[in-house]
């Protein structure tokens, strides 16, 4: 075996235990600020300031018994939360965290710190996403339950809708990438600064599309203001409604994990990945943390911030305003690549 | 073997496989996720020819948006299992309608495959080489096949306007004939 192959072996784990922690580490982050925002002091029990709390979670939640609703399809109500988690955690896999690096002369060859470099990495992140609505659609069906059912309808209408301004915007930073769509090749064209001091990164020629990807990426993962597939107050939880113990927690990974994967690429997309100031190339990751740190504590402020919307005008704003405005968006970043040429 | 056949094997036998059962099953959900493992399995096999753009395409178009959609239906629709108005101990081939219409295109679909497998010749590489630049399907698009681009777009949007039409059609009559609900 060679040592590249062996250490992109080693990479491949290393990313899906960092993925498993990062999951974790946010629901203590997600307890802990809402706990802030409420002026309470939130878990700080078990462990230094309730860091190991998620464990306690997980603990509990394995020692819960399973129970599944007699008039429940016992093979699909098995598949959607494994559907859902394997979906969360594969679309990592073509998002770069880091520039290539030896791990100072360890190997001889450069690794690159992504697990699968694909040369349409932005559009594997797509389908794979696309994939991940059937866990949701599926887990609503086969629990045979009004609440599970109308959680997922409503969430395979949400998805299906802001997945349309997801992609136009996207499509603006493909335009000023130079028509690439290597997520790697992205994030190394955002490289240095212009004027001296601000960094070249696509968020400033794409205002409008970054705002229209983190909406439409909120909208994505069924987090608030758009958390519509579990609104409490109408479905009880919507499609995990009949699920307990592991199943229940697998929803719930795939919530956070698609949360960081959504922050990851607007990372590389929009914010320069792992390029920064200060820290040398090999360093870059740290910076790419940080970014993607910011990003998601933007995510939970949110949700302990704004409450949630009517269904009726999640659908009009999805329709009526954030599909023109990522049009729009395209048209002008197009017009402004075709005459001026960025 | 290399690892390439054993992957075609693998993905074709998978599709084949899924295909099959989509038709043997009894509860039309279950039809629609083979037939998404199918369309996976399809996805493979093009990642395997060197296409990894359509493979992709081929897993949001097909796989993500067309089958939620039947995923959608099949679920409103509530119908857990298929209902024959048929007796079960005619011959198939002397059923109604639809029965007889699907024997006669499973004949001809097998007349085309014995012909097309017979005929030989055109196989091997695609002539232009692998096509795995998205700026040269773009390109050849918009320019080589642009008339056609357009047609088969507007094709789609006849069929968007006539399905509107059809869901939104609510005349007197219409209502009169629902018993005036």
């Amino acid at each position: 075996m060679t040592p590249l192959l062996f250490g992109q072996i080693i990479l491949t784990l290393f990313t899906f235990v960092a993925l498993l922690s990062s999951a974790a580490a946010m629901v203590w982050v997600e307890r802990r600020v809402a706990a802030l925002l409420q002026q309470r002091r939130g878990p700080t029990r078990v462990g230094w300031q309730g860091l190991l709390q998620p464990f306690a979670d997980v603990i509990k939640l394995m020692f819960k018994e399973e129970l599944r609703p007699r008039a429940a399809d016992p093979r699909l109500f098995a598949l959607a939360p494994i559907i859902s988690a394997t979906a969360a955690f594969s679309a990592f896999a073509v998002v770069p965290f880091g520039a290539s690096t030896t791990f100072f002369g360890l190997l001889k060859d450069p690794l690159k710190l992504q697990v699968s470099d694909v040369n349409v990495a932005v559009l594997v992140i797509f389908a794979i996403a696309s994939m991940g609505v059937y866990g949701i659609v599926l887990a609503g069906w086969s629990s045979n339950s009004k609440y599970s059912l109308l959680g997922g309808l409503r969430s395979s209408a949400q998805m299906i809708s802001y997945e349309l301004s997801y992609g136009t915007a996207l499509a603006g930073v493909l335009l000023v990438g130079h028509s690439t769509m290597s997520l790697t090749t992205i994030v190394d064209q955002q490289a240095g600064v212009w004027l001296g001091f601000i960094p070249r990164w696509f968020l400033f020629l794409q205002p409008l599309g970054f705002f229209i990807f983190m909406t439409a990426g909120i909208a994505e993962t069924n987090r608030a203001p758009f958390d519509f597939p579990e609104a409490e107050q109408e479905l009880v939880a919507g499609y995990h409604t009949e699920y307990s113990s592991m199943s229940f927690a697998m929803f719930f990974l795939a919530e956070y994990i698609n949360m960081v994967t959504v922050s990851a690429v607007a990372t590389d997309l929009y914010l320069g990945g792992w390029h920064g100031p200060w820290l040398p190339e090999s360093l870059g990751w740290i910076w790419f943390l940080v970014k993607v740190g910011a990003l998601l504590f933007f995510y939970v402020w949110m949700r302990w911030t704004l409450p949630r919307y009517r269904y009726d005008q999640l659908m009009a704003f999805g329709w009526k305003i954030l599909l023109p405005l990522s049009v729009v968006n395209l048209l002008v970043t197009a017009a402004g690549v075709l005459y001026f040429g960025l | 073997m290399g690892s390439d056949a054993i992957a075609f094997y693998l993905l074709g036998a998978l599709a084949i496989g899924a295909s099959l059962l989509v038709i043997a099953q009894r509860n039309p959900i279950y039809s629609v996720l083979l037939l998404i493992a199918s369309f996976g399995a399809l996805s493979g096999l093009y990642v395997l020819l060197d296409a990894p753009f359509v493979a992709v395409i081929q897993i949001i178009v097909y796989a993500g948006a067309i089958m939620v959609l039947f995923l959608f239906v099949v679920m409103l629709l509530n119908a857990p299992h298929e209902e024959t108005e048929f007796d079960e101990r005619v011959h198939p081939l002397l059923r109604p309608g639809p029965m007889r219409f699907g024997a006669f295109l499973a004949l001809v679909l097998g007349a085309e495959l014995w012909w097309a497998l017979g005929r030989g010749g055109d196989t091997g590489a695609f002539p232009g080489g692998s096509v795995t630049s998205v700026a040269v399907i773009g390109k050849a698009l918009f320019t080589d096949y642009a008339f056609q681009f357009e047609v088969t777009s507007i094709l789609i949007l006849v069929a968007m306007v006539g399905a509107v039409v059809l869901a939104k059609r609510d005349h007197p009559r219409d209502r009169r004939d629902r018993g005036g609900r």
